[in-house]
């Protein structure tokens, strides 16, 4: 961590497709310190996700840099591999390995990139697959878990590489009404124990309860950001009025 | 009665006929022992053509697809590095072309009588043929296997610090594997029946030798019916083996 207390810092982060026809970011300048729970809000095509998978580089920036632990991460000679580990990331779409189970989908990466004794690693998984109601599906297979479930198993296997944030890309976004709850229950833990996390995400509710702060985007650029109280209760920018008038 | 009779003697006949045809195209001069020394080339072919097919097929497949995929990041780093790739990829690229494009048999003549004019070993000569002739479909065939693969798991491994190659190795190499099981055994079936044209380079291998038996009995169907049997009992037992291998490798999704 910074002196300044900043964990990531994003500074003039554009990303363009197709030359410069589609500005997917368009200038964003964001600083997240450690222990905050931002959420990213804005409708579809709004850059919230782009902004997202560029904090860890899934997304390569056009222009701009990202600062993660006080290191220029987006300098093209950095090794980008070594900083992932530190930045957990839960996707829309669980993204879990078929062809392993559970508890193997947890290990592989401490195992094969930590170097950590499988007996080691296989603990401290349980541990984590207990907290979240989990550890009677160890050893089961993906296909064999509904969505709610694969999604706190993609949460948990993020955590297995003790990381310093989380991302999460619309983690709810894929799932049945039903099993939303579930994972929130898992995010809204997580947060209390003081992990830094960053949600893109479309429910307003959890928003105003957990996030520490609110962040709404329109084409490509931050227009507001604040306290969710100051956000839901007293937007100034009119898009976002617009915005909430449409969700709320 | 006389109906009866009449049905009787013509199979009696049938089968005296069957039996000396069989004894004059098999036994006498011991000729299924050329049956069975035509079987081995076959296999000996086959086996280290396959082998080598497969190796040219995973290399080339591998920089085909690290190319595809890291395009972006290759032109944003620029450098030795992604001109390196960059001319790998136009070899393989000009590698697919021209295999596919031409016939195996062509491709079988032009190394015997134009590229290894210096060895006699017709056998050595069809495996180097027809393994690299085998990469190319092979290397397809891996690579529409690693297309296939949801691009999901391939940034769940990168997200969770895998670099490129850790990433094909532990999560989409073992998916793609399965996708490509089938056509990868088509792939060795068309390989194994392939082999019967290297009697142009004056290998005997199975066809080979049942037509010698053929020109020197001349009686075809015996020698030639052979033939086609012993080429469809291997294909069906190598498609068993493979349906097995397939459902073990199912079973851990269950």
């Amino acid at each position: 961590m910074n002196a300044d207390g900043s964990l990531i810092e994003v500074k003039g982060l554009c990303k363009y497709y197709n030359g410069e026809a589609i500005k997917a970011l368009d200038g964003v300048d964001l600083e997240i310190r450690a222990g905050e729970v931002v959420v990213v809000i804005g409708p579809s095509g709004s850059g919230k996700s782009t902004l997202l998978r560029s904090l860890n580089l899934l997304e390569l920036p056009t222009r701009g840099c990202i600062l993660f632990d006080g290191r220029d991460i987006s300098e093209k000679h950095v090794n980008i591999n070594l900083h992932r580990r530190k930045m957990g990331m839960v996707f829309q779409h669980f993204n879990l390995f078929p062809h392993m189970s559970v508890i193997d989908n947890m290990t592989l990466a401490p195992e094969k990139l930590l170097k950590m004794p499988k007996a080691q690693a296989r603990e401290y998984a349980m541990g984590l697959l207990e907290r979240v109601g989990l550890a009677d599906r160890a050893e089961n297979y993906p296909s064999q878990l509904s969505g709610g479930q694969k999604q706190r198993v993609a949460i948990v296997r993020a955590l297995c590489m003790k990381p310093q944030v989380m991302l999460f890309d619309e983690p709810t976004s894929a799932l049945d009404p039903e099993m939303v709850g579930e994972v929130l229950d898992v995010m809204k833990s997580l947060a209390a124990e003081g992990m830094t996390m960053v949600v893109v995400t479309h429910e307003m509710g959890f928003a105003r309860e957990v996030a520490s702060r609110v962040i709404f985007m329109d084409g490509g650029r931050i227009l507001e950001q604040g306290s969710p109280q100051d956000i839901f209760d007293k937007p100034e920018n009119p898009r976002l009025r617009e915005f909430l008038s449409k969700v709320l | 009665m006389e109906f009866f009779d009449k049905i009787g003697d013509f199979f009696v006949n049938w089968f005296s006929e069957f039996k000396r045809e069989f004894i004059l195209n098999f036994v006498t001069g011991e000729k299924w022992r050329w049956i069975i020394d035509g079987l081995k080339n076959t296999l000996i072919i086959t086996f280290f053509a396959l082998i080598l097919g497969v190796v040219i097929g995973v290399v080339v497949a591998a920089v085909r697809s690290t190319y595809d995929k890291n395009r972006e990041s290759f032109r944003r780093r620029g450098g030795a590095g992604a001109f390196f790739m960059g001319a790998l990829n136009f070899v393989c690229n000009l590698y697919l072309t021209v295999i596919r494009g031409t016939p195996v048999v062509v491709q079988l003549m032009i190394m015997y009588f134009i590229i290894m004019t210096n060895t006699t070993n017709g056998v050595l000569v069809a495996v180097i043929a027809f393994g690299i002739n085998s990469g190319a479909y092979v290397a397809e065939i891996f690579r529409s296997g690693i297309m296939s693969i949801d691009g999901g798991q391939f940034e769940a491994g990168r997200s969770l610090g895998f670099n490129y190659f850790q990433t094909m190795r532990h999560i989409i190499v073992p998916q793609a594997f399965k996708t490509v099981l089938p056509t990868l055994c088509n792939e060795f079936i068309v390989l194994l029946k392939e082999t019967s044209v290297a009697g142009y380079v004056g290998v005997v291998e199975l066809t080979k030798a049942g037509d010698q038996i053929r020109g020197r009995t001349f009686s075809a169907f015996m020698p030639l019916i052979a033939v086609a049997l012993i080429y469809l009992a291997m294909v069906i037992v190598l498609t068993a083996l493979v349906r097995r291998l397939e459902r073990r490798l199912r079973r851990s999704e269950r």
